[in-house]
């Protein structure tokens, strides 16, 4: 390749000016704002103002707790349920497999304010079907917005159903790159099926499955649509309004922009948290 | 019968048994979806269970019209998401290209701040994005601005850049020698063969757009530019409210991504695995 500095930037500086204007400037803007206090004209610089009340903010606290509460039950839940369907596709005895493919990867293609509307009707109190089902098999019916642990049992169904096969189709691509011969090695020296995924197929599939962690772990720290439609702004009383929908609160119902920053940031120091996690357990073995 | 192939049959049943309830335990929310968008609302208020469809769907959508411009608001939707789609394979491809095929000062940097940034979380930008657009450019309630700050997404340069640097140099180097411009090498020679990953890519930027909501939400809160998603949001939760229309709303929006899926899936599942798989 030979430098060519001109050509290379006239293909270049079109997204690299859309990319600095709402990527790059925003990140550092963001940082700015958040020690700032934006509720006065004009706004001044106060840095304790935002991270002060951010750490002394019962609000924050419970968001906190219920977005990792969300995290530590959701994602490992759904990573193994990916991981099950992802070797389950893969086996040739399958047939139909279109059928169980489309079953469980179309989710994927479905909008956040359609699943949320269909799991709300579906989990609502009276005529909801779930209930519906549950009473016709004899169990008593369930108040599944009015407390708590049931509405965040809805959420995280929810949003298992909606990015289970998502990561499912990340984790059977790398299924489909591990080579037959390290099978068929095994399967020669009568190694059972069971011992094969266990001792061959998870080791050479972590990376992937470590990045389809990472992946849902950022995006489920951000959720908002879900407790936004499904659980009604965070229902019941705050029970699980998640960081995201804080943010949403303080930033663009409040108009704090200061502090809504303040918690943006928060999301941020814990993705380059994950992130480091992440390069940490994919490390090359020196 | 030998007795290897008994235990593969039945290592096959038990993997239907166990594959099936789940699949089709996956299927009930969309089947229900569809089934509640063709009841009458007396019907999906009523005790009993109702598990096939009926025949209220055109009711249901002049319900859900009563309630909000949705038709209106699908154009909306059909109209930025294809062109933000054109636009961002453009743009991506562009600097994909450029970071594949040459060499030029500040190209290590320009990569590591991609890679390094591309974990954030979107909650990040939201603030000062919505600042800038809504007061300083006075953007708000625009198609511009629909369209325009989501095209920052970097993954389509990553996946671009990917793409063209597998094509072997001959192919471009024979050209080169015949004196024909980069620009048109770019056009010409390098976008036909990357038809498949274009696809891909292109699918991708699609649906993100068509569904997407938190951008939408704030930036174009007035009800004549409203997107789908964000109209057929603003009645889930109120009381009195025709929810076979919302449904019928949640049908519009997802039965043509779901044809879509089917038709294309082989795209589908490249762009959404290319992210995982290098």
């Amino acid at each position: 390749m030979r430098t060519q500095n001109a050509t290379a930037y006239r293909f270049l500086t079109p997204y690299l000016l859309i990319f600095a204007i709402f990527w790059i400037w925003p990140i550092i803007s963001s940082f700015l704002i958040s020690f700032q206090a934006t509720r006065t004209v004009p706004w001044r610089f106060a840095p304790a103002f935002n991270w002060g009340r951010l750490i002394g903010d019962p609000a924050f606290y419970n968001a906190l707790k219920n977005t990792l509460l969300i995290l530590v039950i959701q994602v490992p839940v759904m990573i193994a349920l990916a991981i099950v369907m992802a070797v389950l596709l893969n086996s040739p005895l399958l047939k139909a497999r279109g059928l169980y493919r489309f079953a469980f990867f179309a989710p994927v293609v479905v909008g956040e304010v359609a699943y949320s509307a269909v799991f709300r009707l579906m989990f609502s109190l009276d005529f909801g079907i779930v209930n519906k089902l549950l009473e016709s098999v004899g169990l008593e019916k369930i108040d599944w917005f009015s407390n708590v642990t049931p509405a965040m049992a809805v959420i995280m169904i929810a949003v298992t159903w909606r990015w289970a096969g998502y990561n499912a189709i990340i984790i059977l691509a790398g299924l489909q790159s591990i080579p037959e011969d390290v099978y068929e090695a095994a399967t020669l020296d009568r190694v059972s099926k069971l011992k094969q995924f266990f001792y061959i197929t998870l080791p050479l599939l972590k990376p992937v499955i470590v990045f389809c962690a990472v992946l849902s772990i950022i995006g489920t720290m951000q959720l908002f649509t879900e407790p936004f439609l499904i659980t009604e702004r965070g229902g019941p009383g705050g029970g699980t309004e998640t960081l995201g929908l804080l943010l949403y609160r303080q930033g663009f119902r409040s108009l704090n922009f200061g502090y809504a920053s303040a918690v943006a940031y928060t999301m941020a120091g814990l993705a380059i948290a994950i992130t480091l996690v992440q390069l940490w357990l994919t490390r090359e073995p020196k | 019968m030998t007795s290897r192939s008994q235990a593969r049959l039945g290592r096959s049943i038990l993997l239907h048994l166990f594959l099936t309830p789940l699949a089709l335990v996956w299927l009930f929310p969309l089947w229900m979806m569809v089934v509640f968008s063709t009841m009458p609302d007396n019907g999906i208020f009523s005790p009993g269970i109702e598990l096939l469809p009926h025949d209220s769907f055109l009711d249901n959508v002049a319900n859900l019209q009563r309630g909000t411009n949705f038709i209106g608001a699908i154009g909306i939707s059909v109209s930025v998401a294809v062109t933000y789609t054109v636009l961002s394979v453009l743009l991506t491809s562009m600097a994909g290209w450029a970071l594949a095929r040459y060499d030029f000062h500040g190209k290590g940097a320009v990569v590591a701040i991609i890679f390094g940034t591309i974990t954030l979380p979107y909650a990040v930008v939201l603030i000062p994005q919505f600042i800038m657009v809504a007061r300083d450019f006075g953007l708000a309630n625009t198609w511009i601005a629909l369209i325009v700050p989501p095209l920052f997404n970097s993954l389509g340069v990553l996946f671009m850049r990917q793409a063209f640097s597998m094509m072997p140099a001959e192919l471009f180097d024979a050209a080169r020698v015949e004196g024909v411009k980069e620009w048109r090498i770019f056009l010409f020679v390098a976008l036909p063969l990357a038809r498949p990953m274009l696809a891909a890519l292109a699918i991708i930027l699609f649906l993100a757009s068509w569904n997407n909501y938190l951008w939408p939400l704030l930036i174009n809160s007035q009800p004549g530019a409203m997107t789908a998603p964000v109209a057929l949001g603003t009645l889930v939760g109120l009381t009195k409210v025709s929810w076979g229309g919302i449904m019928a709303g949640a049908v519009m929006l997802t039965v043509p991504m779901l044809i879509v899926f089917v038709l294309l899936q082989r795209h589908f599942i490249a762009g959404i695995a290319a992210g995982a798989v290098k």
